[in-house]
């Protein structure tokens, strides 16, 4: 049942997109057309869940015990860099055409707010290991949901007749809060 | 591109390469912290002081960093200046570091100051990085500012808790939650393009 809640809490309710302002770069920058942004939002998944498991392995087994939490902030990002370039490695070794599909993609994700974040806010929350490996899926999956919903209106949007000023970066932003309102909807499923 | 002049160099962050209305660099945060104007101040001077110390010693090092590993340290002089910058609040302001949550150790992966240290720092002299470093901090900082003003003014009536507008005025909750902050920023860019417009107009004319 807990797993549930975080669940749906994370793909919906606190979404990483519209409730944590996460990965606001790749969200804005990628998200100009379908295709990609849903590229762009199976490598974060990936990413994001291998990540949980990292993060907490890191956490857990070697800064808590030794009283060295206040290294996380450094810790956790080396690991992650470390690990996005092993995977993307990895995936180039392994299959190229998930590497055509995806690779562009995974060293922007290194410094994207949405991994370090995801690693944080389940060190914040005292997650357990089962927890935050269904954190770290559901978190990807949130941010796939919200970067599809994007490019799909701002496909629809490029027809659209946009006040000069608006134009790019103001009319994504304020369709972001839209989305986000409506997202809001969501918040009485869980109390 | 031309050698500009220092105060070019201080005022093109402020205004012409802001990093948040021109660049889009560093939201996350932006959005995040700046449902109150105290939170905001203490988020910008916490970007202010990563980004200068993280840009002097960038700066100072470029030559002898090999290329292929600058990324890697770039990114760990970054992560001890935000470790500082977030123990130091723990510290003397707990509450206000429970109320920025993950946004303080997330400056770590603020694009901002990676791309600063990435396209500036790594290139130029010391004192040209800091000057670079301040004007972009600056800009950082007006805005975050600018976001905090207006947002606990319509959201809570009041600007650092002090109440400004009378019970005439009903808060607009939606202010403090996030589609306010989406929607505000959005504002903000327009018509910060819509004040570009008017001054290349101007330019042009002359």
């Amino acid at each position: 049942m807990n797993l549930l809640v975080i669940f749906i809490s994370a793909v919906l309710i606190n979404n990483f997109v519209f409730y944590y302002f996460l990965g606001l770069c790749p969200y804005l920058g990628v998200s100009r057309k379908l295709g990609p942004s849903i590229s762009m939002g199976m490598a974060v998944t990936f990413v994001l869940s291998l990540t949980a498991v990292a993060s907490w392995i890191i956490n857990h087994w070697i800064l808590l015990p030794y009283g060295l939490d206040y290294l996380q902030i450094v810790s956790f990002i080396l690991v992650i860099a470390a690990l996005v370039q092993l995977v993307e490695m990895f995936i180039r070794k392994v299959s190229p055409p998930l590497y055509q599909a995806m690779g562009i993609y995974l060293p922007l994700i290194t410094t994207n707010c949405v991994i370090m974040g995801l690693a944080l806010l389940a060190a914040l929350k005292n997650y357990n290991f089962i927890e935050t490996v269904v954190f770290g899926v559901s978190a990807g999956i949130g941010f796939t949901l919200a970067i599809v919903l994007m490019a799909a209106i701002r496909e629809q949007l490029d027809l659209a007749d946009v006040p000069r000023p608006l134009r790019g970066a103001g009319i994504a932003l304020i369709t972001a809060g839209i989305i986000s309102l409506a997202f809001m909807g969501f918040s009485g499923i869980i109390k | 591109m031309a050698e500009k002049t220092r105060k070019q160099e201080f005022f093109k962050g402020l205004w012409g390469e802001n990093p948040i209305t021109r660049q889009l660099l560093g939201l996350c945060s932006v959005l995040a912290v700046s449902n109150a104007v105290i939170n905001g101040l203490a988020m910008g001077l916490a970007v202010t002081f990563v980004l200068i110390f993280s840009s002097l010693i960038v700066s100072l090092i470029r030559k002898i960093v090999p290329n292929q590993v600058r990324i890697a340290s770039f990114i760990v002089i970054i992560a001890t200046f935000v470790t500082i910058a977030d123990r130091t609040l723990a510290a003397y302001f707990p509450h206000l570091s429970k109320a920025m949550g993950p946004y303080v150790p997330l400056i770590v992966v603020n694009c901002i100051i990676l791309g600063r240290a990435e396209a500036f720092a790594s290139k130029n002299k010391v004192s040209r990085s800091v000057i670079d470093a301040l004007g972009m901090s600056g800009g950082y900082f007006l805005t975050i500012l600018l976001m905090g003003l207006i947002r606990e003014l319509l959201g809570n009536r009041t600007i650092l808790g002090y109440p400004i507008l009378g019970k005439w005025f009903s808060p607009w909750v939606v202010m403090l939650l996030p589609p306010g902050a989406f929607i505000m920023l959005g504002l903000i860019i327009a018509i910060s393009n819509v004040i570009d417009f008017k001054i290349k107009e101007r330019q042009k004319r002359v």
